[in-house]
């Protein structure tokens, strides 16, 4: 047990604290140091984020319901694919697992609150400054960059001063998930409560500390990329010029050495939201906890030497492409282990179907087959003629919708009877699931259609070949966009009037916060720390 | 009523859904295409789809058989068992050898892909923004050179006229190849990345600004296939095509020859004088192909984008530094520099033309003779 536990639990008696609530008014969110009052902060942020980006999405699709220019002119389409994916990626998906992170990490280990409480407040308001950049970058003389979410040189030099505002805005985010990460790695190395060892800690918690290592390892490489992209284009450097003897596709490397850990930055908190749900409405324990420990460990360490598999058109040595195409499909091993691991988990388990559930199981089903695209994509002669299609779109939207985003519907709702003391509806839950994932599936599947047939990605009109899967396509984008709606809702109902929730909620839960805390919780919780057997 | 507009909303739904029936829609896989390796690229991924469709049918067969079973409701008690070694060693292992088995036709096909080595013919694909420009470097046709840039109508795109059979994928100029010969194409770019993409061919290299890459096709079938930059490149990105024709060996010499006659009857007298209403006419074609899309047919421009040639301090300004400015472009925005790709008397030409359209009244103009001086 660590030395910060011990003077917090001697130095304050437990009951001095009960009595304190939260403090009233607007000024309570903003100086908040509660772990609690961050975490809510990060998921509602998170989820306009969605919103925001969603509307953006959107813009996309009524555009490619036809062939032919109607709706936007090409330079704001490239804006809108350019946005959806920044927003999405850095203001939607990551926010949301850091919120759970803050939320659960201090109840799941049985910790107070997180290790810097001021500096966790400081990595949450970073965050609404850097929105309003990249979303003000729309006002900046000659609109917003429609460079792609990636940001490649020497393209990213055309842009106006939008571009800018961007790249400032990448800066605040990286600043704000490395402070985040620090806080989380520190945390769970030393507020453990006494017996909560690291191989009993849950899956949850893992994933996160093995996801916050990778954040600081790799966001200074983004902030890097974006900071020589800076100087290119006022300080006359020259990194990405090559007429000034830099090396455009130097920033594609340097950009995928963080982008492509930043893929399971995204995916292994999802993998921990799945590894706490599964069990608890199978009504059994994790299969393989261990061997989830070590596989998602590898998945890490692989996800920094297999970067180029992003890259293969772009004329690297053929030794190269060969060495990346094997390491790329080594991932598939570890991957397969955590499939393996859920399914081994519901197999001879009592399993029942409430909302977070089935979440959990449409993000097994889905997430897959986005790893089966995966697998295809690793063979670099298949990826030749699939990469930068819409192959790839289809495959990295099963990879970050189906898993990451519904990975986090889960958890909201495994956790908000929990987090609110009140339950949502669970009819309309299930609405919401089946909605969501119909038309996901409508969506993309067809994607992957248009992509064989030779759609290139990031093109705001087609071929009328391309026509009937995009109309597809378009529909089921606003049915999955209208369906999102209906989560907001459930939620706010669920706030207003939703039945009260027991202390455990899911018979199945067996983490620290269902067994050991009221529902609902108190502002303060395990000031003195519990002790785990 | 409610059931008449739902039904008219199907039917609205299915027409779009099918009102192109006639082109080859609904395609579900890749292209077999018109080379050999690309039917290898399509039987490569029609064997790891099998694969992965067992794959998938060992895995969601055990987890909805789990679903179906092991339900709550049906009374089913959980077990606890939460290891079990021997089958953890053994789903670690057997994907291993699965992927081994994946492995080794990819290794082959990719080595055959990346073999550009004696090609017949050998043709530079060069990424501008947004065109294509090809030189035929060496073989058969060695010195033909030009662009190629969309010739579908403005009219089409913005749906005042119906869309033609190769909407978006039709030029001006076909890279002519010759059928069952080994081509091997150089890419670079002027100005940003692009990328030389034709499924058919089984080729996608991209052309980095300041470096050459290299691809190879060999095609088996006469025809034309068609393609389209794979790279993000600015905004007119989806409108810059490619298209490759591959003939008969006996029409690619006639085609050769063809160019080689083409290109010494456009090679014009340098010092030939022209007048205002001859230039600005040809001046106009010159606008159209090359500059209208940045700076607009109303040379307007887009504000904060591209800068209007209406009223602009250059256009109105002294000549040479208009000059100046078309040879060699503005780095690092999209004007490029198009002494590279344009005439002497395209140059004067386009330069005759913004002088003296729209506002722009100065009355004056450069002979190509002044182009050729300046370029230095």
């Amino acid at each position: 047990m660590s030395a910060v536990i011990d003077s917090h639990g001697t130095s304050h008696g437990h009951d001095d604290h009960h009595d304190h609530g939260a403090p009233a008014g607007l000024m309570r969110w903003v100086t908040t140091t509660n772990h609690k009052d961050i975490g809510s902060m990060y998921l509602w942020f998170s989820f306009v984020m969605f919103l925001v980006g969603g509307v953006m999405a959107l813009t996309i699709r009524a555009e490619l319901f036809q062939p032919g220019l109607q709706i936007v002119r090409p330079e704001f389409f490239n804006t809108m694919t350019t946005y959806h994916g920044l927003i999405m990626v850095f203001g939607a998906i990551m926010p949301a697992f850091v919120g759970f992170a803050n939320y659960l990490i201090p109840l799941m280990i049985g910790a107070p609150d997180m290790a810097f409480p001021r500096m966790n407040n400081w990595s949450f308001w970073l965050l609404p400054p850097a929105a309003i950049l990249l979303i003000g970058s729309f006002f900046a003389p000659g609109g917003a960059a429609g460079v792609g979410w990636t940001m490649y040189a020497p393209l990213t030099s055309q842009m106006g001063p939008g571009m800018d505002l961007t790249i400032f805005a990448v800066h605040i985010l990286g600043m704000s998930s490395i402070m985040g990460s620090i806080n989380i790695v520190t945390t769970i190395l030393n507020m453990r409560c006494p017996g909560m060892t690291l191989m009993k800690m849950p899956m949850f918690v893992w994933t996160w500390l093995i996801t916050a290592y990778l954040l600081i390892a790799t966001m200074p490489v983004l902030a890097g990329a974006v900071t020589m992209t800076l100087t290119d284009r006022h300080f006359g450097t020259s990194f990405f010029n090559a007429a000034g003897g830099g090396d455009p596709v130097l920033y594609q490397h340097i950009f995928w050495f963080f982008g492509h850990p930043e893929v399971y930055i995204i995916a292994i908190p999802a993998f921990g939201v799945v590894s706490q749900v599964i069990p608890a409405f199978s009504r059994k324990p994790l299969f393989g906890y261990a061997s989830m420990v070590y596989a998602t460990s590898s998945i890490a360490i692989l996800s920094f030497i297999v970067w180029a598999h992003h890259m293969y058109t772009v004329g690297m040595p053929v030794a190269g492409q060969l060495y990346y195409m094997y390491a790329t499909m080594l991932i598939a091993v570890p991957t397969g282990v955590k499939v393996f691991n859920w399914v081994a988990t519901m197999w001879k388990g009592s399993l029942s179907f409430e909302t977070p559930m089935l979440f959990a199981l449409g993000f097994l089903f889905l997430f897959t087959l986005g790893g089966f695209t995966g697998l295809v994509l690793s063979m670099t002669p298949v990826d030749v003629q699939l990469h930068d299609t819409y192959y790839v779109v289809a495959h990295f939207h099963y990879v970050m919708v189906a898993g990451a985003l519904f990975s986090a519907f889960a958890g909201v709702y495994y956790w908000l009877p929990k987090w609110t003391g009140r339950m949502y509806d669970e009819t309309l839950g299930k609405w919401h699931f089946w909605l969501s994932i119909i038309f996901f599936n409508v969506t993309f599947f067809v994607q992957h259609f248009l992509g064989l047939a030779g759609m290139p990605r990031r093109i705001p009109d087609y071929h009328t070949q391309f026509t009937e899967f995009n109309v597809i396509s378009s529909i089921g984008a606003f049915g999955f966009g209208l369906s999102q709606l209906l989560f907001l809702y459930i939620v706010l109902k669920a706030l207003r009037s939703g039945e009260k929730a027991a202390d455990k909620q899911w018979d199945g839960a067996d983490t620290l916060e269902w067994t050991h805390l009221p529902t609902p919780m108190p502002y303060h919780t395990f000031e003195n720390p519990p002790t785990i057997k | 009523m409610m059931i008449r507009k739902i039904g008219t909303a199907a039917g609205l739904l299915v027409s779009a859904l099918f009102s192109h029936a006639a082109s080859a829609a609904y395609q579900l896989n890749l292209t077999t295409g018109a080379t050999k390796l690309s039917q290898e690229v399509y039987d490569l991924h029609n064997l790891m789809m099998w694969i992965i469709v067992v794959i998938f049918a060992a895995v969601f067969g055990v987890m909805f058989w789990s679903v179906y079973a092991h339900r709550k409701s049906v009374g089913h008690k959980a077990d606890q068992f939460h290891e079990n070694t021997t089958v953890e060693i053994l789903w670690t292992v057997v994907p291993v050898l699965i992927l081994m088995v994946m492995a080794w036709p990819a290794t082959k096909t990719l080595l055959a892909v990346r073999d550009t080595s004696s090609p017949e013919l050998t043709i530079k694909a060069t990424g501008y923004q947004w065109k294509w420009g090809y030189d035929y470097l060496k073989g058969e046709g060695e010195g033909i050179s030009f662009t190629a840039q969309l010739t579908t109508p403005r009219d089409q795109i913005y749906g005042m006229a119906p869309k033609g059979e190769n909407y978006l994928l039709e030029t001006d100029n076909h890279v002519v190849v010759p059928v069952g010969k080994k081509v091997r194409i150089l890419t670079t770019a002027a100005d940003v990345i692009h990328a030389w993409y034709v499924p058919a061919l089984a080729v996608k290299q991209d052309a980095v600004p300041g470096f050459v890459r290299d691809t190879a096709f060999k095609a088996e079938r006469e025809g034309i296939y068609r393609g389209q930059c794979a790279e993000l490149c600015g905004k007119e990105h989806g409108f810059m095509p490619i298209v490759v024709e591959v003939v008969s060996q006996e029409k690619y010499i006639a085609w050769v020859n063809e160019q080689k006659k083409k290109m010494a009857a456009a090679a014009e007298d340098p010092n030939k004088k022209w007048d205002l209403a001859e230039l600005k006419a040809r001046g106009e074609k010159v606008y159209a192909g090359n500059c209208v899309a940045c700076h607009q047919a109303n040379g307007k421009g887009i504000p904060g984008n591209f800068p209007a040639l209406d009223g602009s301090k250059i256009v109105n300004g002294p000549i040479a530094a208009q000059i100046d400015i078309i040879l060699n472009g503005k780095p690092p925005t999209a004007m490029q520099a198009f002494g590279k790709q344009l005439s002497d008397t395209d140059i004067a030409a386009v330069i005759a033309y913004s002088r003296n359209s729209w506002g722009n009244k100065m009355g004056d103009m450069v002979q190509p003779a002044d182009i050729k001086a300046a370029r230095k």
